[in-house]
């Protein structure tokens, strides 16, 4: 346990050790102007949680726990029912990278918003094992290329589309859960407020763009952030009450323009362009626009 | 005042009235009894508790673990596959020093299924950081959370505890108990007073990364709080004896050893057994005692060695098997009689439940005198 210095007037401090251009490291930061200074955090062992907390240096203004890859909910369960007991006011947020959340956690997670505990699950979704080098989880979308999902003569890059957690888990009953996106800060900042004054398990899905796994200049982390959801690959969308309500539109443009800017797709493009593999990838984007309407129709304004 | 209950019921009750403030437990065989009663109790508002009901063993020792350090004092209860599900949680709970008490029902380990008795479970758990202390009786069971949740939350020891009792053994068994009352707990196992918290007022980072720069210093403070947890342990358990006139002061017992020749050497209800043996063997003039080890983690090696000092052989009965390397107490109790001269024979027994009867004491004394050892006892050779 270490005592928190400085910071400044940033609740999640400068001087931690996450890359150049990290996406997560700005979703935490975004995510505690959100919260403010009465939280208390429950984090999963992962990329932040190595980046934040190397002892005896914290970069967390606020309680955070971690204890383990899979449990962050249970911990999160016991903190909410112990300050439920105490009288105490802090709200309860956990977060997990996608392993932990989508692959090795759901167990716990579905066990806490099933008992209906008043916490915030967020999820720093960068579609892979990027602590442990890039390896696949649930969350790796179609197509991409990880260190257990290679390119190889009988392989295009991981095989299976990525799973839907934010359904899942509004089918236990959750009141609110939303994806979001470090490319629209205020949004997400207005969604982690909704969500931590949303009575009950709440959940938001927040995309988070890794230079260093991805495979692309560390500039460029929001654009990519930005691409994903103009090419309809990543939607932002609310669900109350497991009805799906405002979700982002665009004008939408070809994968191809967030695909080829990212070396965990070169191999769709180099050494021969792999076609079929694209109009899935398109039919994934498509099938998304039709789920959550979002394309803009030819008169309507940009939103 | 001795009131006849099962075991389970005596553990739930002191547990009522130790005041946890948050309860997480997922139920398993033979440790329902005690989270079934206490959910009764939650529900009749006898105890003023959050009852958060899991759905495994790996979420109820992580949420313990979360409402520890919130600042709650906290219980939970499994045994056998339900442990080994929590082993990774185990090691981190030590590791974070939180002060949590938790019941084993020791029950053996699959494969093959079985529900009954040995302490594989617990045993399999030493190397975790968890104090781990094994009662004879369903009344020493009861004291011991008592005492296991003082001696935990003394901020010179800040670890958890293992109060580990024999599945059906003890959990489901009635037998006459003197609970003491809430005021008498309430004087003896203040309010937890955390020694940090997770607390918006004054924000801690808990269960930061460590290079190896720091590890081995943080595993070494883990260790050296094991060592003081003896010493705290010897004073909880005197002032328990001075409050309710049982004394738990000794971290090992000795029954009838003081002019003992032969040395029996146990762990929980196989004690009460092997008592009544040696008074059988006692009269037949054999100078037979037993030594009972009351606390496993830490391993009271130099207290082994003073008790056993006057013996010439030493059986120890191990209800597990270190697979490959024979029982786990013996080859403790061996290390701790090492130079000493005498002879240590290991006995693995009751494994899975087999029933072990006087007679089966004395057929081990037998084989200890005769220097036989080391060896599994009471094997049905016609079914292997």
């Amino acid at each position: 346990m270490a005592e928190v210095e400085g910071g400044g007037c940033e609740l999640f401090s400068a001087g931690h050790r996450a890359c150049g251009g990290c996406g997560p490291a700005l979703a935490a930061r975004l995510l505690l102007k959100a919260t403010g200074k009465n939280v208390i955090i429950a984090a999963a062992t992962g990329c932040m949680e190595v980046f934040s907390t190397p002892y005896p240096e914290t970069a967390w203004g606020v309680p955070w726990i971690h204890s383990l890859f899979e449990n962050p909910a249970a911990v999160a369960s016991g903190i909410e029912a112990s300050l439920k007991r105490q009288g105490r006011t802090e709200k309860v947020v956990c977060i997990g990278g996608d392993g932990s959340t989508l692959d090795i956690g759901v167990l716990c997670i579905s066990g806490a918003f099933e008992r209906g505990h008043d916490i915030t699950y967020i999820c720093y979704d960068n579609e892979a094992y990027m602590n442990t080098g890039i390896q696949r989880s649930g969350a790796t979308p179609y197509g991409a290329s990880t260190t257990t999902s290679p390119v190889g003569k009988c392989s295009h890059g991981n095989p299976h589309p990525k799973k839907d957690m934010p359904a899942i888990l509004a089918a236990h009953g959750a009141p609110y859960v939303a994806t979001a996106s470090i490319a629209y800060q205020n949004d997400f900042i207005k969604k982690v407020e909704r969500a931590i004054n949303t009575p009950g398990p709440c959940y938001i899905q927040v995309h988070t763009p890794c230079c260093t796994g991805w495979g692309f200049e560390s500039g460029e982390t929001l654009n990519m952030a930005k691409l994903a959801i103009e090419t309809g690959l990543w939607v932002n969308y609310e669900m109350v009450d497991g009805r799906i309500e405002k979700a982002k539109k665009v004008r939408r443009k070809p994968v191809e323009e967030y695909l080829s800017k990212q070396k965990r797709f070169r191999h769709l493009f180099k050494p021969t362009r792999q076609d079929d593999v694209i109009a899935n990838i398109q039919a994934i984007a498509d099938a998304n626009a039709e789920r959550f309407g979002i394309d803009i129709k030819a008169k309507e304004p940009s939103e | 005042m001795l009131e006849f209950m099962e075991g389970s019921h005596a553990v739930a009750e002191i547990i009522k009235r130790c005041r946890p403030q948050v309860i997480a437990a997922y139920p398993i065989t033979p440790q329902t009894h005690i989270v079934e009663d206490l959910a009764q109790m939650v529900a009749n508002c006898e105890i003023d508790a959050e009852y958060i009901t899991v759905e495994s063993e790996f979420s109820a020792l992580s949420a313990c673990l979360g409402a520890s350090a919130a600042g709650s004092r906290v219980y939970s209860a499994t045994t056998s596959q339900g442990l080994a599900l929590m082993f990774e949680v185990c090691f981190n709970v030590a590791g974070m020093r939180q002060p949590i008490v938790m019941t084993i029902a020791n029950r053996s380990l699959g494969a093959p299924l079985s529900i009954w008795n040995d302490q594989q479970d617990s045993i399999s758990l030493r190397d975790s950081g968890w104090l781990q202390f094994y009662a004879e009786d369903n009344q020493e069971a009861a004291d011991l959370h008592m005492i296991a949740y003082k001696v935990c939350e003394d901020h010179d020891v800040l670890l958890p505890a293992f109060v580990c009792f024999d599945g059906f053994i003890l959990t489901h068994t009635y037998e006459p108990v003197a609970l003491p009352t809430q005021e008498e707990v309430d004087a003896y196992l203040p309010a937890f007073t955390p020694y940090q918290r997770l607390d918006a007022e004054n924000p801690l980072s808990f269960g930061m990364y460590a290079t190896p720069e720091y590890y081995m210093e943080f595993r070494y403070e883990v260790d050296r709080a094991m060592q003081r947890a003896k010493q705290a342990f010897i004073k909880a358990g005197r002032e328990f004896g001075e409050r309710f006139g049982r004394d738990y002061s000794a971290l090992v017992e000795g029954y009838r050893l003081e002019d003992a020749d032969t040395a029996l050497v146990a762990m929980g209800s196989i004690c009460g057994t092997a008592k009544d043996a040696i008074d059988e063997m006692r009269e037949h003039g054999r100078k037979v005692g037993l030594l009972n080890i009351r606390m496993f983690r830490p391993f009271p090696a130099q207290e082994i060695a003073n008790a056993l000092k006057g013996v010439s052989t030493v059986a120890v009965l191990d209800k597990n098997i270190s697979l490959g390397n024979g029982g786990a107490v013996g080859t403790e109790v061996k290390a701790a009689l090492s130079g000493s001269g005498i002879s240590v024979y290991d006995y693995i027994i009751a494994l899975g439940g087999r029933d072990v009867r006087k007679r089966d004491i004395a057929a081990v004394v037998d084989l200890a005198e005769k220097g036989e050892g080391d060896l599994f006892y009471g094997l049905r050779t016609e079914v292997l």
